[in-house]
């Protein structure tokens, strides 16, 4: 694959099937014909949907090769054809697609790589539950669970991401009207997975990946930058994205600080990591053992980070974690009313906002029997 | 020269009680603060509600025996997903319960330490816990209207099988009254 330069790729993102991602990739690949680019169709999946083929008219479609797996004849696309006609951009539905088994690749997305290594640029179409890491979490709104993934990072390679956004009624009266699946599976569809509730979940999710695909891209920052002034100016563009903190200890009050930071995460359609800021000395047996357990099961079950950072100086050992992990929030509970010499030492939020970075945000949570005593 | 004794004597007392106190502010909350060994009563429950006589018996049991009330959550994982998976649409539904159950604790002065367990079915998710943790006894409300999603084999299968008293609470005639997810957490 010796091309100059590497091709383009352009993935279309639905929240399930029947949004109109092939039909829109036929569509762009009209006006970039229109426009006088050598386009050729590597692989289209009509799905039986008159609309869809109407629109591939007038594209060349690249012969598909047959395959036989298990006395079942399969068609796929024809990699080393599609390589050899060379077009400028070449239309490649269904990016998780498993290749039948004895062709160059497992998997289709890995089909693409080597096409856009040849320097073509590439049209694909995924849905949201198809990547790696969303996977589980779409399996567990929907109940419906696709074996066919990609991994993250190839759409981390697209130049441009676009989202065929439609709104669940308006799906599901394409649904109804025969316009996704043929007449007899539109019950079971509707009954299943076609769900207004469901198709809701979906969709949020859809446009949570695209904008954080967005924002990905964004915060590249290709030169280190010198002065304190283009320092803080680098860390503007990251308080937009979103890292929570929440700094945990191994007791049971620590529970609802967790719940607390992991409803604002919810809202904030970000990540959670829960850090402990573990004193040499404090050892991890008994019932601090056990409670730190409790902790990391806790995160395991919301998706969260559980973090141990070993240090006698907690601000030192929060502001290390807030800048290796790109923290913009941090959670705290309510410290006890200070003793002794305690009474002249600065807060801790106080002492954290002026260790962490700039834009950092710093949040007490009151502890909920602090709160009943004074009748809160 | 006993002047100077005096001198000294008052130095060195007033070093110690300089080094008390640092070592009392600096060292002194942790040990205050450290979990200690508790009683432990479990209440097991599932959905979006759970009884309200149940929550208030586990509470009484706990404030009167100094015990630690840990309200757990089961969650059953279909198996189409790994059992170990975040989950975050069951805890969404936990997390409100569980905070209702807390305030409600917090107000009577009993210490809540909740949990969410996972597993292929609720008394699959209760086995796990039951291995995991130690527990004194089990508050176990017997009316599945109310939400415990517990059968009437679930509860034989927990008498035979935890190691901890089991306590059954047989429906009241009141038992529409519930905490749920409504009652829970104000946005944060």
């Amino acid at each position: 694959m010796g091309a100059a330069h590497r091709g383009r790729l352009k993935v279309f993102i639905g929240m399930a099937a029947g949004v109109g991602k092939t039909y829109r990739m036929l569509e762009e690949g009209h006006l970039e014909q229109g426009g006088g680019r050598d386009v050729a169709v590597g692989y289209m999946e009509p799905h039986r949907r008159p609309e869809t083929a109407a629109m591939a008219v007038g594209l060349e479609m690249v012969p598909r090769r047959r395959v036989v797996y298990r006395d079942t004849v399969l068609e796929e696309m024809d990699l080393p054809l599609l390589l050899a006609r060379a077009p400028e951009l070449a239309l490649v539905d269904e990016l998780a697609h498993s290749n039948a088994p004895g062709l160059e690749h497992e998997k289709r997305y890995e089909d693409v790589r080597d096409v856009l290594a040849a320097g073509i640029d590439v049209f694909s179409t995924v849905n949201v539950q198809h990547l790696e890491s969303l996977n589980d979490q779409v399996a567990e709104l929907t109940g419906t669970r696709v074996r066919e993934t990609i991994p993250d990072a190839v759409l981390g390679e697209a130049a441009e991401v676009v989202l065929i956004d439609l709104t669940p009624e308006a799906l599901i009266e394409r649904l109804r009207a025969g316009k996704v699946y043929p007449g007899e599976s539109v019950g079971a569809a509707l009954e299943n997975f076609f769900t207004v509730e469901k198709l809701l979940a979906l969709r949020e999710v859809a446009l949570r990946q695209v904008a954080q695909q967005v924002e990905a891209k964004r915060l590249v920052v290709e030169e280190p930058l010198g002065t304190r002034g283009e320092r803080v100016a680098a860390e503007v563009p990251q308080a937009v994205g979103e890292r929570l903190l929440a700094l945990v200890r191994p007791q049971p009050s620590s529970q609802r600080l967790v719940r607390r930071a992991w409803r604002s995460a919810q809202r904030l359609g970000t990540g959670l990591d829960l850090l402990w800021v573990k004193p040499p000395a404090e050892a991890i047996e008994g019932e601090v053992g056990r409670q730190v357990t409790a902790l990391r099961h806790l995160a395991s079950v919301l998706g969260a980070d559980f973090l141990i950072e070993e240090s006698d100086d907690l601000v030192a050992g929060v502001t290390r974690v807030v800048r290796e992990r790109g923290i913009t929030y941090i959670m705290v509970g309510e410290s006890s009313p200070p003793r002794g010499l305690a009474r002249l030492r600065e807060p801790l939020p106080q002492r954290l906002m002026r260790a962490t970075p700039p834009g950092v945000d710093v949040r007490i949570v009151a502890h909920r029997g602090h709160r009943e005593e004074r009748g809160g | 020269m006993s002047a100077e004794r005096a001198g000294i004597a008052v130095a060195l007392l007033a070093g110690l009680a300089g080094g008390y106190l640092i070592a009392r502010s600096r060292f002194g909350w942790r040990r205050s603060e450290r979990p200690q060994r508790i009683h432990q009563i479990l209440l097991p429950f599932t959905g979006t509600a759970i009884s309200r006589r149940a929550v208030d018996a586990a509470l009484r049991l706990a404030r009167a025996e100094d015990a630690t009330l840990m309200p757990a959550y089961l969650a059953a994982v279909p198996k189409s997903l790994p059992l170990e998976c975040a989950i975050p649409a069951e805890a969404a539904k936990a997390m409100p319960m569980l905070e209702a159950i807390e305030q409600r604790g917090t107000g009577q002065g009993v210490t809540i330490d909740s949990r969410i367990e996972r597993g292929r079915s609720y008394r699959h998710a209760l086995a796990r816990l039951l291995a995991r943790e130690s527990f004194d006894r089990v508050v176990v409300p017997a009316t599945a209207g109310a939400g415990a999603g517990f059968s009437g084999d679930d509860l034989v299968w927990l008498l035979e099988r935890a190691p901890a008293e089991v306590l059954i609470l047989r429906p009241g005639p009141r038992d529409e009254s519930v905490v749920s997810a409504g009652a829970g957490d104000r946005p944060g």
